[in-house]
């Protein structure tokens, strides 16, 4: 059940680096982070790496496989051949810190951007009644464990750095598909997806729902139906007339 | 020396649910705070909590209300509870969950409408506010925008490794950027300590490894005291196979929703252990507990729904006595008692982490189970209204602080520790430091003796590799300060620690201070070591068995020490101190809720 | 503000697009270190779908053989020239003789499939490859997607929905008429009448399952309990939409068989076999 398994890990920082090859033990039922803390405590001890849960619910070790953005501690060594070289790379995307490791700041400086949800009043007992119908589809983006796999694979910021500007990344699309989709919330956050958060930019070519450890089907059940919200703001005439004379307000 | 400094009225050690409330509370009490994390915002402790939210909000059984809810946690927690925490608790929780919605939450709904609750071991009603299984990460997702909303700046990486003090008390804390290795320190009258549990000095545990009992350490280093730490809970049912995920959380839930747990045999066990101070609330036979579930008044609840600690002593000793499985646990069986939909609708990520990591269909096999450490009952000893240690301006919340589930915490009690607690410190934290305008210059000699100590590992040479001293602790803790205790292997623990403590002092590092995951274990290993020794010193004291402290050779619960508390401090010399202290009492109005029947 | 730790800069690498530098990257060479065959799918959507182009333009422009009583081929329907074989429509207009019948009723099912999001996904990997596969990295040196003209225009998606759908009454209507024999006849059916039908089918799932669709049934509320009906419509389209991409193919399919097997029989090649 044991044998030795052939790593290729980048290994340097900002400044450069490349990937070096390791001989490690494997052992039955393992994942890779579990390999990569073996190298950790055996062979590279300063070998950063970021992980917490090791149980794909922090959404922390996130690396590429092989080329395949993946989470690490979900990934497990029996999906490769014993004879397979195994290929660990920080995520492309975003700037290397050292070695797995990469400076996700982005992503929280895209969070702070969105607005905030603003909730309408409670009834008068006190609570908020909302029907399990209606909070479904927010729940699912509510699912992300923020590991900016989507992020990492996203073409528009993975190949085009410049986009980062104009374009926060499927995760963020998703998070305004939440709000506007949530039974609680009153603002408008239409406009600003298709301004401030570069809806425009996404091509749905689906490669966020293809990564996402959680399942959750960012382009088929968010940013799509966002889109469309957006069009019905924006490129509709018949339900941008029937909005602003007020017969159809939002719901 | 280089080193980045800021200013703050309240400086929050810790991003998870405690911490945040904390720092929620203290921003919109008007004081200038801070959030010091360890791991990347959202990625604390918290996310791993799955079962819910214990409130007695009453949606869906009327009957319930805050002093049953008191009752369950003191009965739980063994009577050794601190009853004003509890009581506090108790009474404050359903509002910490409905504020959670203002800010965004989405739970899932009863038919009326309102926030489902749900059935765990130990609580009379249903009672768990939850989003399927994965209510910590909604907790700490809501918890997380409200602070980015908010405006709180959040220092992500970056680990405190001193708290600075002089005679008026807490005057800030210093630190280093995981990043770069760079120093920092925070000048602040108040610091609230909210940095979770102790659970990575064991072997086997569902917690990470931010878990290093830091704070712990940080406050006996700052001469706070810490109580009640021989109680370590074991949850009763962690993963046991494959090896590399031994320990991982199956949620009570399981349980809750209807799952049971058989041996090897194919018995239903836990119908033999039922203990008598339970008896009267349990169910004797199968076709009572499985009436349970859907008739609550008529019928007693299961015996897997009794606390943790009697749910892992009994598969402990159903593994010892041979019936266990294969891989050395016991059966959860859900997938022969609820459909396959039902399943995947109600424990979606218990679904999901068993198909990818053990390659089991929880809706078609039953789960193989075992004990793991999964929490810590003691902590920072506080002042119950306010969190307040006994260092004037040191306030800590949710695990790391003490006294609030005495000797066993039931399931969901924890997330509703953070917030209440959490937002009670938050508050005090900031009224402390709002009444300190005079900030105290931080004293040179420290933060220069703070960097000298932090950087010791580089300036050995040749000296032991921090994993290996780190996997010791673990084997000694998991092996001699386990489920089951006893006077010979406690004090073969404490002597193993003495010589862990050698080791420790002589752990050198290679490479540089840039993102070095060795260097960060070499700081946290004096933490855990200093934990593990109070763990082991009181539960060497406490000569009888109760909730989380299971002695072998003291099995029953003695009367003499349903009074009295351990509390750890720091002797001059740096060894662990013990000083037994008696338990508050409770008032006569509290104490009769105890007369009335179950 | 969140503050985090200062960082340096330094070595850079790709990411500016076309491989051009973007600061502080891994240095990491190879365009991809996918160990699959990641091409694949872009090449065989590439094949299927430039082979489905040539054979529909071609039958496009002959302006021949798309009629065989009682079937026509749905790129002929609804036939509205006065220059066209059959009469299973009004006919409306005289056009240009150079244009064929075909080009009027085209833009509409190829407007509707030009902006599907599925086929957007499908062609803007394989013939843009933007990108070819996920992790791959794409050949441009500058990208906005959809955000400006004339991609822009992608967003009237649903107005060629709404067309579709009227041809699906259309096509519909064609496969019922093929329940008549060559003199008129009702109450017979041949292989025809199936190939019709199951085009028809194929097409009312295809139109029902797109995206828009499910938006504009329910998905554009936000309290679904408030509106029982729409909330059940909404949930049988998102039902279909889950096999949307499915019925993007087998549609597209259907079209040219039926297409063919009509052509094939005005040819003569072929006899229609009759069930009764």
């Amino acid at each position: 059940m044991t044998y030795d398994a052939t790593f290729r890990v980048w290994r340097g920082d900002a400044s450069g680096g490349d990937l070096q090859t390791y001989t490690v033990e494997v052992n039955e039922g393992e994942v890779v982070l579990d390999v990569v803390h073996r190298l950790q405590a055996t062979q590279a001890g300063d070998l950063a790496v970021r992980w917490n849960c090791k149980a794909g619910k922090c959404g922390s070790c996130s690396a590429e496989i092989n080329g395949r953005p993946r989470l690490m501690c979900m990934t497990r060594m029996s999906t490769f051949g014993e004879a397979e070289t195994v290929t660990v790379t920080p995520l492309r995307t975003f700037p290397v810190i050292r070695d797995l490791v990469t400076d996700v700041s982005f992503n929280y400086e895209q969070a702070a951007r969105i607005p905030a949800f603003a909730p309408q009043a409670r009834d008068a007992d006190g609570n908020h009644r909302m029907q399990q119908v209606d909070v479904e589809r927010s729940q699912e983006f509510r699912k992300c464990i923020e590991c900016w796999l989507c992020q990492d694979t996203c073409h528009v910021i993975r190949d085009h750095e410049g986009n980062k500007a104009a374009f926060s990344g499927p995760r963020f699309l998703i998070r305004l598909a939440e709000l506007d989709m949530h039974p609680l919330d009153v603002t408008d956050r239409r406009d600003a997806a298709q301004d401030e958060f570069g809806l425009g930019y996404c091509n749905i070519t689906k490669c966020c729902s293809e990564v996402c450890p959680e399942g959750i089907h960012l382009t088929d059940n968010g940013i799509i139906p966002l889109k469309e919200r957006v069009v019905d703001r924006r490129f509709d005439p018949l339900t941008f007339l029937g909005s602003t004379i007020g017969r159809r307000p939002k719901d | 020396m280089e080193l980045e400094r800021h200013d703050y009225d309240v400086v929050v050690v810790g991003a998870g649910g405690a911490g945040l409330r904390a720092a929620i509370e203290a921003h919109e009490s008007g004081a200038r705070t801070a959030v010091v994390c360890k791991s990347l915002l959202g990625k604390a402790h918290t996310v791993m909590a799955e079962g819910g939210i214990a409130a007695a909000m009453a949606n869906l059984y009327p009957e319930d209300n805050w002093r049953v809810h008191f009752r369950d946690t003191m009965r739980g927690g063994k009577m050794l509870n601190h009853w004003r925490m509890a009581q506090l608790h108790a009474q404050e929780a359903p509002d910490r969950v409905r504020e959670l919605e203002d800010w965004g939450a989405l739970f899932d709904r009863t038919p009326d409408g309102l926030i489902s609750q749900r059935d765990f071991g130990g609580h009379r009603y249903a009672r768990l506010a939850h989003v399927g299984d994965r209510t910590g990460l909604e907790l700490i997702r809501t918890l997380q925008q409200r602070t980015v909303a908010l405006g709180i700046d959040v220092y992500m990486e970056c680990t405190v490794t001193r708290l600075l003090t002089d005679d008026d008390g807490v005057t800030g804390a210093f630190g280093y950027w995981r990043e770069s290795g760079r120093f920092l320190a925070w000048r602040a009258p108040s610091v609230v300590l909210a940095t979770g549990g102790i659970g990575k000095s064991y072997k086997v545990t569902s917690n990470s490894w931010e878990y290093t009992g830091d704070g712990h350490s940080l406050a006996l280093q700052a001469g706070a005291t810490l109580v009640n730490m021989e109680f370590v809970q074991f949850h009763p049912t962690g993963m046991v196979w494959p090896p590399s995920v031994r320990g991982i959380l199956v949620t009570e839930s399981v349980r809750g929703d209807g799952g049971i747990l058989k041996n090897s045999a194919g018995n239903r066990f836990m119908f033999d252990y039922i203990p008598d101070f339970f008896r009267k609330e349990t169910a004797e036979t199968q076709d009572e507990a499985d009436r349970w579930y859907e008739d609550k008044k008529n019928n007693r609840r299961p015996p897997e729904l009794l606390p943790r600690d009697e749910v892992a002593r009994a598969i402990n000793s159903e593994v010892k006595a041979g019936r266990g499985t294969p891989h050395g646990g016991v059966f959860l069986d859900i997938a022969s008692r609820r459909s396959a939909e039902y399943i995947r609708k109600r424990l979606p990520s218990m679904y999901h982490q068993f198909r990818e990591l053990a390659e089991v269909d929880i809706t078609a096999e039953a789960m193989e189970v075992g004990p793991t450490c999964h929490y810590v009952m003691g902590g920072v000893e506080v002042d119950p209204d306010s969190e307040a240690a006994r260092v004037p301006g040191l306030f800590a919340a949710g695990e790391v602080a003490g006294g609030m589930h005495g000797s066993n915490r039931l399931g969901g009690n924890s997330l509703s520790d953070l917030l209440v607690f959490g937002r009670r410190a938050g508050a005090a934290a900031a009224a402390h430091a709002l009444g300190h305008r005079d900030r105290a210059e931080l004293p040179e000699d420290a933060l220069a003796d703070a960097a000298r100590a932090a950087l010791a590992p580089f300036d050995r040479e040749g000296g032991e590799n921090p994993y290996t001293v780190q996997h010791d602790l673990q084997q000694t803790m998991h092996d001699l300060v386990g489920i089951i205790r006893n006077a010979t292997e406690m004090e073969q623990a404490l002597e193993r620690i003495a010589v862990l403590r050698e080791r420790v002092a002589n752990l050198s590092v290679e490479g540089h201070r840039q993102y070095n995951p060795g260097w960060h274990l070499a700081l946290d290993l004096p933490h855990m070591l200093v934990v593990g020794e109070c763990i082991a010193r009181a539960a060497l004291e406490r000569q009888e068995s109760r909730g989380g402290h299971t002695r072998d050779d003291f099995p029953a619960t003695d009367a003499g020490w349903a009074r009295t508390n351990l509390v750890c401090s720091l002797a001059a010399d740096g060894s662990v101190a013990l000083t037994r202290q008696p338990l508050p009492v409770m008032p006569a109005e509290l104490a009769e809720i105890f007369e009335e029947s179950p | 503000m969140t503050t985090t730790a200062p960082r340096g800069t330094g070595a850079v690498t790709q990411g500016g697009g076309d491989g051009a530098p973007a600061p502080r990257r891994a240095t990491i060479s190879a365009r991809s270190l996918r160990t699959d065959r990641w091409w694949l799918l872009p090449l065989t959507t590439v094949v299927v779908l430039l082979s489905f182009v040539v054979y529909s333009t071609f039958r496009a422009f002959q302006n021949a053989h798309y009629f065989s009583e009682p079937y026509i081929s749905p790129f002929y329907s609804p036939c509205i020239t006065t220059g066209c074989e059959g009469d299973t429509f009004p006919e409306f207009f005289t056009g240009p003789s150079f244009i064929s019948p075909a080009i009027y009723i085209l833009v509409i099912p190829l407007g509707l499939r030009a902006t599907c999001y599925y086929y957007r996904k499908a062609y803007y990997r394989s013939f843009w490859l933007s990108p070819p596969a996920c992790a791959v990295g794409e050949p441009h040196r500058r990208y906005t997607g959809e955000s400006r003209p004339p991609l822009l225009l992608q967003n009237l998606h649903r107005y060629a929905l709404y067309g579709a759908l009227v041809f699906n009454v259309i096509l519909t209507y064609d496969a019922v008429l093929g329940f008549r024999d060559e003199t008129g006849e009702w109450g017979h059916m041949g292989l025809g009448t199936l190939v019709l039908l199951a085009n028809a089918a194929l097409l009312w799932l295809y139109s029902l399952s797109c995206h828009s669709c499910r938006h504009i049934v329910g998905g554009r509320l936000n309290h679904f309990s408030r509106h029982p009906v729409r909330y059940r419509l909404w949930t049988q389209a998102s039902r279909l939409n889950a096999s949307h991409a499915r019925f993007a193919w087998l549609s597209l399919f259907s079209v040219a068989i039926a297409d063919a097997y009509v052509f094939l029989l005005a040819t003569g090649t072929i006899s229609d076999p009759r069930f009764f």
